[in-house]
């Protein structure tokens, strides 16, 4: 087991009181899965990605743990944190493009990172990678700014992945980019799984349909707890979530027509995390609701592998 | 309604601008009245120049643009931005931070219609909100941060509506907002069609452009690659940059090949 999390609660501090952004969440990472995280903004995606490597100033751990290939991940302490960073978890963070130092050439950079960790640069390995991923080595001695959106993409996945960590990280990394390129980020990531560079994988993305090429399970968050969780095909096929059901049916498919079908989007807005409603978090919106939801419902497994937390479930 | 005729852009770039680069080359097609012609392409072919230069935040080099057989470089800007408005991508910095975000109706109020009453303003204001489906009492008097980002992407729509537009461009309006408010801001363009909206609709998701466009123009490198009727070229693509980007679109039904 790469990664557990158990009831994890992350809340950030506002002047008017805790957001409860993540409340208690619980999960597994097997080894060499890869986990699609999806759901609206605001529902706890990129809190859980960054509690898991570096909580900003803002971000309090108030409760849960997290375990690492059979470790305790101290997330809660930013200095012990260190020695798992970039070794054992890493991340490619969103805005990929503005990732990397512009006032250093790439290859100065990437020495200078793997010097603050005490390794020194294996510069065949890195050759070897860049090859893969189809950079031009020259790019070593190139300002970031020289390259293009989809080449920085694929360089800072290159750095991110340079020590074979655990468990990788992948934060809305192909929501700047074009389809095509797209489909090349999301086939070099299944090949650095593949190749072992990676062991497992958190992909968080909020297009189900992007997630479903990739991940082997997913998990659809709401309003910072966890909806469902399932096999990909599971969730595409047969998701017992209402609120699943309804991110799947407001997806545009090519060959959907307005003037055939017309899609409906999901009404009303994720609920403020200040105060929460009690009970089930998607009752306002949820067209199934009945007087049960005023109860919080637990994740129930309906299936081998499938988690539904929905009392109509 | 409107046309292009042989559109062209070519930008000076280099350290004294001694390089020429084509960003739209030789561009034609036509967008009539109550109808959605979507504008795909990746980063690079040129569609944001396209909508740049018909809103004519841009001019063209060559060729030319007509609405309503008139050349839009030779109409007044305030008459023309009458009839053509646009929407752009990122609703958040669409908006001046430190006002509210409804004086973006304020103003269309003070330079177009300073005579109007302010109780018939305001019914104006209501009705145009209600087009949009938004609540006014959600939306009025609120700083754009307190606004989600599809609330702001239609307040800007409904700021369009105002003048009786006859004419949109929206430019990527969908990439910024969730999968579940995306689809809403698309029924409001179908439904805006029906009243004779004519739409251009830029955007780099082919699904989005198939689901609301009577016609496709494909751009690749500033050139048009295929334009024709939507459901023709989605479903019989004839240059391999179409077949190539539709194979690339993520679908829940059908995996990639080869990944």
């Amino acid at each position: 087991m790469t990664l557990s999390v158990q009831d994890l609660r992350v809340y950030y501090r506002t002047l008017r009181g805790e957001v409860k952004a993540l409340d208690g969440v619980s999960f597994d990472v097997a080894d060499g899965e890869i986990l699609g995280l999806a759901g609206e903004s605001g529902c706890g995606k990129t809190t859980l990605g960054k509690s898991l490597i570096r909580m900003d100033g803002r971000m309090k751990h108030v409760g849960g743990r997290v375990e690492l290939d059979g470790e305790n991940l101290p997330i809660g302490d930013t200095v012990k944190m260190n020695p798992f960073r970039f070794t054992e978890v890493s991340i490619i963070p969103q805005y990929s493009m503005s990732a990397m130092n512009p006032t250093r050439k790439i290859g100065r950079m990437v020495r200078e990172l793997l010097d603050s960790r005490g390794v020194t640069v294996d510069l065949d390995e890195l050759h070897r990678r860049l090859d893969l991923v189809e950079l031009n080595r020259d790019v070593l001695g190139k300002y970031p700014l020289e390259l293009s959106g989809g080449m920085k993409q694929r360089m800072v996945m290159v750095i991110s992945t340079l020590l074979n960590p655990s468990l990788l990280i992948a934060d809305e990394i192909t929501s700047a980019l074009d389809v095509s390129t797209q489909k090349a980020v999301v086939t070099t990531l299944k090949g650095f799984r593949e190749l072992g560079f990676v062991k497992s994988m958190i992909f968080i993305t909020h297009d189900i349909s992007l997630t479903n090429q990739l991940a082997d399970t997913i998990m659809v968050m709401y309003a910072g707890k966890l909806a469902e969780k399932a096999p990909a095909d599971a969730i595409v096929n047969r998701s017992r979530h209402p609120y699943t059901q309804l991110l799947i049916s407001s997806l545009p498919e090519v060959g959907v027509r307005y003037a055939e079908k017309k899609l409906t989007g999901i009404p009303g807005n994720p609920p403020s995390l200040l105060n929460p409603p009690v009970g089930c978090r998607f009752q306002d919106r949820c067209p199934l609701a009945f007087d049960k939801c005023r109860e919080e419902p637990p994740a129930v497994e309906v299936e081998k592998d499938h988690f539904v937390a929905c009392w109509k479930a | 309604m409107l046309k292009l005729q042989e559109v062209s852009k070519v930008f000076r770039v280099g350290a004294f601008g001694g390089k020429t680069m084509t960003a739209v080359d030789e561009v034609s097609f036509e967008v009539g009245r109550g109808e959605v012609v979507s504008l795909i392409g990746e980063s690079g072919s040129g569609k944001s120049t396209i909508g740049k230069m018909v809103l004519r935040l841009m001019s063209a080099n060559g060729g030319s643009i007509t609405f309503d057989g008139d050349d839009i470089s030779k109409l007044d800007k305030r008459a023309y931005y009458r009839k053509v408005q646009g929407v752009f991508q990122d609703p958040f910095s669409s908006y001046n931070p430190i006002f509210k975000a409804d004086r973006v109706f304020s103003m269309i109020k003070e330079v177009y219609f300073p005579k109007e009453a302010d109780r018939v303003w305001r019914d104006k204001v209501a009705s145009a909100l209600n087009d949009v489906r938004l609540d006014a009492g959600q939306v009025l008097n609120k700083f754009p941060h307190q606004l989600s980002g599809g609330q702001l992407q239609r307040l800007l729509i409904a700021r369009a509506l105002l003048l009786d537009i006859d004419f949109l461009v929206a430019d990527e309006i969908t990439s910024m907002l969730d999968a579940s408010t995306r689809i809403d801001v698309l029924n409001l363009l179908a439904d805006l069609k029906l009243r004779g909206l004519g739409v251009l609709f830029i955007t780099h998701d082919l699904a989005l452009g198939n689901y609301i466009s009577e016609r496709t123009v494909v751009l690749h490198q500033g050139r048009i690659v295929e334009y024709g009727p939507t459901a023709k070229v989605f479903e019989t693509p004839e240059h391999s940059y179409t077949r190539k980007l539709l194979a690339s679109v993520p679908q829940l039904h059908r995996k990639w090949e080869g990944v």
